[in-house]
């Protein structure tokens, strides 16, 4: 496309006459023609300055088409271009100007061959156009693409562009990057222990990458300590590698005869089979090792086979030889700064994470937070467990899909998907008391059942209408993307999303529980529903009003884990067996009880994930039976009501 | 009550002679009976035999169940884990020993016979190759002894269940809450066996069950049968044990910890231990049904033991009729065998002219709204409708809603 325009505009300047003082791509390529055909280390370099010193825009894609061979010169009349496609020994060729095509013979051009020299000088030059490209982006990707691979040649036109550059961001990244190439390519110890030094100050992965590779080590053996080497640590058998192991080492350096191995003393056997017998033992005893190794000691002192080696051959070995791990670096001075930066690099790194993890426990309690706040309220003011409670959440998520079907803008869509939620859930919810558990409310262990059956239908009646796939909930485009601090510390917006929506949510409950009228009668029916309902508050109705409160948060939970799950059928029944955990956990009856709950299993997920990060079932399990442990001493939950208004 | 004080004095009828047991028994053996003589005539097919064996190993995991929940009052969401962990350890050996039994010959093909290490070792690579390694996990310890494995299959449920319900009772943890904590307990379980690295085949679980070492050569009709037959053993033996321990002044104990364990315990009971003890021994004799189950399922995964099923498990015993263990033996039969037909697509279609129901889709909504209905009208279950027809023969003294009320308490009173 760019290059469309600029031959476009090029085309436009041919035209003006007053353009044409500006010069072009070819003319210079023609007043240095003998060094573009048949280039040379030394005399590129004078193509290059002047390539630099025009500015043209398509000087860049020059070079990379010479660097990759592309470029070809016509015997005819000199000019070159780029070479385009070949075909019935005609070639296109391409003007580097224009961009105009022309098909020539195929033995009237020249290919212009650059050696590995000439192309690692054009790389060079190229990443230097590139680096100081007027376009920022173009800037940033040329230090991505140095990042991905480091070069020493790249140290030179880096440095070059710093002084020029205008963006102070970049102009970090790049002393960054420079310093990662000194450190690494530097030409004296002091320059490359002066760049490591500077390392210290950040975290990103490819500094400790750069730090890590200098002190890479090899691990070695030998009869007796080199003066030559840089030492990184002596390993004693043992301890530091096992015995196998560096015995191991020993053989394959040839410093010591091999073991036999069970399949070398089985191969050795097979090949010694003789009328069914090996050295004289049939072979049908030979079933078990004691019996395998007696008839190859045999074997090995009729001196057929090589004898086996004695654990004494073994110790004597050892201990004859060092085990060393020497660093490739052989300077000690610099593999003592890399260790030290990386130390302190390290401790840094630990920080950051320790922060991400943070980040991420607080988003995971938020989560569990607003899944199981409807849980609380019903099960602190009823005493009823909701097992359907998961499939509420589930109701809130398919209402969320079904509301996108028909609104398709995203953020609209969300604004109207979120009180129609808490509605829809709400609703049911309400629809689920009277009908069931109303009649249930002195049997807790029969309510249990009865909305597991409500619970299952539920599931299954979400699968007969949407299907089984997962359905998407999309988020808004404001919602996509992370709030990054730094390299390992970051956090999705619709995480900080669902945070302040479990703030708000905890807020509110606050609100309503301890500033309004409802709130005084909830609160007066949790704590003694008999002396309520004779002070004129109708416990029926606070039930109700309940219970619909906390199936529609329930409903909103639903909506915002739809935005960063999918939403089936199942996912409700995901959460239910963590809404309750944080319930327990936290102490039945009490915002504050749930919101401790919730912190502690979102802390310990991650902490424990962050122990084992391959293995998210194995954090689950280990969880739960934290939590066990956890009943055995505060079986009433880390909020527990005391006195009267603990009921029993 | 002039009925009863017109009675003389006498122990406490052994359970044995209670007529329900016996009808129950009567009612096994024919049964067993039947199936075997239709099997063997080819009336039914050996898929069914096995869902009918199979039922039986449920009926006896729903007994247990009721033992625990309907007369200790215990409501236990974790009762399938035992049934799975039985399961796992006998499939153990039955895999291992198969697996043996394939690898065996084949080394001895080799010129040199093979070490008891190598035939092992073999064997590690072929179970555990799909989960990437070829080591026997230290919990396959016992895999090539069947004695060993037999006694784990008692052993790790039993031994389980005393360790987490005695750190629940202890703590005394109850009602709602407990049921949460073995809920918790049977998904950690759960997650656990789903790792690759738990050491018993990760989601692949064990499979090949069916086939039993050392029989290769009799068709699995037969085998379909000898398990049909163990079972309804089991299950009538564990009918026999529970119906003895309910009886006398065990069952009053616990039936009084059902119904105010607070009381109990004010009496000089020591409830914890009650408690534990149906809490263990259902959870064994759950073991042993999960044992017998899964040969005749031929698979057993850790999805088996997700809390779903244990909750289904409470389901048929609610169903059949909590506080009566034919009640819990009916509902599971019933809701088990209901549901393979409304699944396996046995149930007609209904056409209502602008949508079809299909069973395969509807059937748990049918069974959730019904569990519901079942809960709020009738309490006590399809056993319920026993009393309807004794109504007249054993008076309603309270008038509560227990479900099991009056039973023989009047007795025991008086004793």
């Amino acid at each position: 496309m760019r290059r469309l325009f600029l031959a476009l505009a090029l085309a436009l300047c041919l035209f003006a006459p007053t353009a044409v003082v500006a010069q072009d791509l070819q003319s210079i390529l023609q007043t240095h023609a003998d060094e573009v055909a048949d280039p040379g280390r030394r005399s590129v370099g004078v193509v290059i300055d002047d390539l630099l010193a025009a500015g043209l825009p398509n000087a860049p894609d020059f070079l990379a088409a010479w660097q990759d061979r592309d470029i070809v010169r016509d015997t005819a009349d000199g000019r070159f271009y780029r070479a385009g496609r070949t075909s019935d020994g005609q070639i296109t060729l391409i003007d580097l100007d224009t961009g105009a095509g022309a098909m020539v013979p195929e033995d009237r051009v020249e290919e212009v061959r650059p050696n590995g020299g000439v192309r690692r000088v054009l790389g060079g030059a190229l990443v230097r156009f590139r680096l100081s490209d007027p376009a920022p982006e173009v800037r940033r990707e040329a230090l991505t693409s140095i990042a991905r691979r480091p070069d020493a040649d790249q140290i030179e036109p880096l440095t070059q562009s710093i002084p020029d550059e205008p963006v102070a961001a970049i102009r970090a990244e790049k002393d960054r990057l420079r310093n990662i190439l000194i450190a690494r390519f530097g030409e004296t110890t002091e320059a490359r222990v002066e760049a490591i030094e500077g390392l210290g100050g950040t975290v990103s992965s490819d500094a400790r990458a750069a730090l890590s590779q200098i002190l890479e080590t090899e691990e070695r053996v030998a009869a007796t300590l080199p003066d030559d080497v840089n030492v990184a640590r002596i390993l004693t058998p043992g301890e530091d590698i096992s015995r196998v192991e560096a015995y191991g080492r020993l053989v394959d350096e040839g410093l010591a005869p091999a073991r036999v191995s069970d399949a070398a003393l089985r191969d050795a056997l097979i090949a010694a089979i003789e009328d069914g017998t090996v050295a004289g033992v049939p072979v049908e005893t030979l079933d078990t090792d004691a019996a395998r190794r007696d008839a190859y000691v045999t074997l090995a002192e009729a001196g057929e086979v090589p004898p086996f080696v004695t654990e004494e051959e073994v110790d004597a070995a050892l201990t004859d030889h060092v085990f060393f791990a020497a660093y490739d670096e052989d300077d000690p001075a610099i593999t003592d700064a890399a260790r030290e930066t990386l130390e302190a690099v390290d401790l840094r790194v630990g920080a950051a994470q320790t922060a991400d993890l943070a980040l991420d426990a607080l988003s995971l309690a938020s989560i569990y937070f607003l899944a199981a706040i409807g849980l609380a309220i019903t099960f602190g003011v009823m005493g009823v467990i909701n097992m359907a409670h998961g499939e509420f959440i589930m109701m809130g998520a398919y209402t969320g899909y079904v509301v996108q079907q028909f609104v398709p803008d995203y953020t609209l869509s969300l604004v109207i998907a979120l009180p129609l939620a808490f509605l829809v859930a709400g609703a049911a919810g309400i629809a689920m008391e009277r009908l069931v558990i109303r009649h249930l409310y002195h049997r807790p262990l029969e309510t249990l059942l009865a909305t597991f059956g409500i619970s299952i239908a539920l599931q299954q009646l979400a699968k007969n209408i949407f299907g089984t796939q997962a359905r998407p909930l999309t988020a808004p485009g404001w919602l996509d993307g992370q709030w990054v601090l730094n390299e390992l510390v970051g956090i999705s917006y619709i995480r900080i999303a669902i945070f302040v929506l479990a703030a708000l949510f905890l807020g509110l409950l606050l609100f309503i529980l301890n500033r309004t009228r409802l709130g005084l009668e909830v609160r007066a029916v949790t704590q003694n529903p008999g002396m309520a309902a004779s002070m004129g508050i109708d416990p029926d109705r606070i039930n109700m009003a309940t219970f619909g409160i906390g199936s529609g948060i329930a409903g909103i939970a639903g909506v915002a884990i739809g935005l960063y799950a999918q939403v089936t059928s199942e996912m409700g029944a995901n959460y239910i067996v963590q809404s309750f955990m944080t319930v327990v956990v936290g102490g039945v009856g009490n915002v504050w009880g749930t919101l401790a709950g919730a912190g502690l299993i979102g802390v310990l997920q991650k902490l424990i994930e962050s122990l084992n990060p391959s293995n998210t079932l194995a954090a689950q399990t280990y969880m739960i039976l934290f939590i066990i442990v956890f009943i055995q001493f505060r079986p009433r939950g880390i909020v527990a009501l005391r006195g009267r208004a603990a009921g029993d | 009550m002039a009925v009863s004080e017109s009675l003389p004095l006498r122990p406490t009828p052994r359970p044995a002679t209670a007529p329900s047991t016996w009808v129950f028994l009567g009612a096994l053996a024919v049964f067993t009976l039947v199936v075997t003589v239709m099997a063997s005539q080819g009336m039914i097919s050996t898929a069914f035999v096995k869902t009918l064996g199979k039922t039986l190993c449920l009926m006896l995991a729903a007994v247990a169940m009721d033992v625990v929940w309907g007369y200790t009052g215990i409501l236990s969401l974790g009762h399938m884990a035992f049934f799975g962990l039985g399961g796992y350890m006998i499939g153990m050996w039955l895999m291992y020993a198969r697996t043996e039994n394939i690898v065996a010959p084949a080394l001895a093909q080799q010129p040199l016979p093979p070490t008891q290490d190598e035939i092992r070792d073999a064997i590690g690579s072929q179970i555990f190759g799909v989960v990437g390694s070829s080591d026997f996990p230290l919990v396959w310890m016992f895999s090539h002894s069947l004695v060993a494995q037999l006694a784990l299959v008692v052993l790790v449920p039993g031994l389980l269940a005393l360790v987490f319900g005695w750190l629940a009772f202890r703590s005394r943890v109850t009602g709602v809450y407990l049921s949460i904590l073995t809920q918790a307990m049977t998904l950690a379980l759960a997650l656990y066996l789903f790792q690759n690295d738990s050491g018993l085949r990760g989601n692949n679980g064990l499979s090949g069950l069916q086939n039993i070492p050392g029989y290769e050569q009799v068709p699995q009709a037969t085998i379909s049968l000898w398990f049909l037959w163990a079972s309804a053993l089991a299950l009538a033996l564990g009918y026999l044990l529970f119906a003895w321990v309910v009886s006398g002044k065990m069952g009053s104990v616990l039936r009084a910890v059902r119904d105010d364990e607070a009381r109990v315990r004010f009496l000089g009971y020591h409830v914890e231990g009650f408690k534990l003890f149906a809490f263990t021994l259902t959870a064994v004799v759950t073991g042993i049904a999960g044992a017998l189950y899964y040969p005749q399922a031929g698979i057993i995964n850790p999805a088996e033991i997700a809390p779903i099923a244990s909750i289904y498990l409470a389901v048929w015993v609610a169903i059949g009729g909590r506080g009566r263990l034919y009640g819990a033996a009916i509902g599971a039969a019933l809701v088990s065998l209901l549901s393979s037909w409304f699944t396996g697509g046995g149930a007609p279609d209904i056409n209502l002219g602008v949508y079809t129901v299909q069973w395969t889709d509807w059937w748990l909504v049918l069974l959730g709204l019904s569990f519901v209905c079942v809960t709020l009208f009738a309490p006590k279950g399809i056993g319920g409708l026993v009393d309807l027809v004794q109504a007249r023969r054993v008076p309603d003294r309270q008038g509560d809603y227990g479900p099991d009320k009056g039973a023989k308490r009047q007795e025991e009173g008086r004793e």
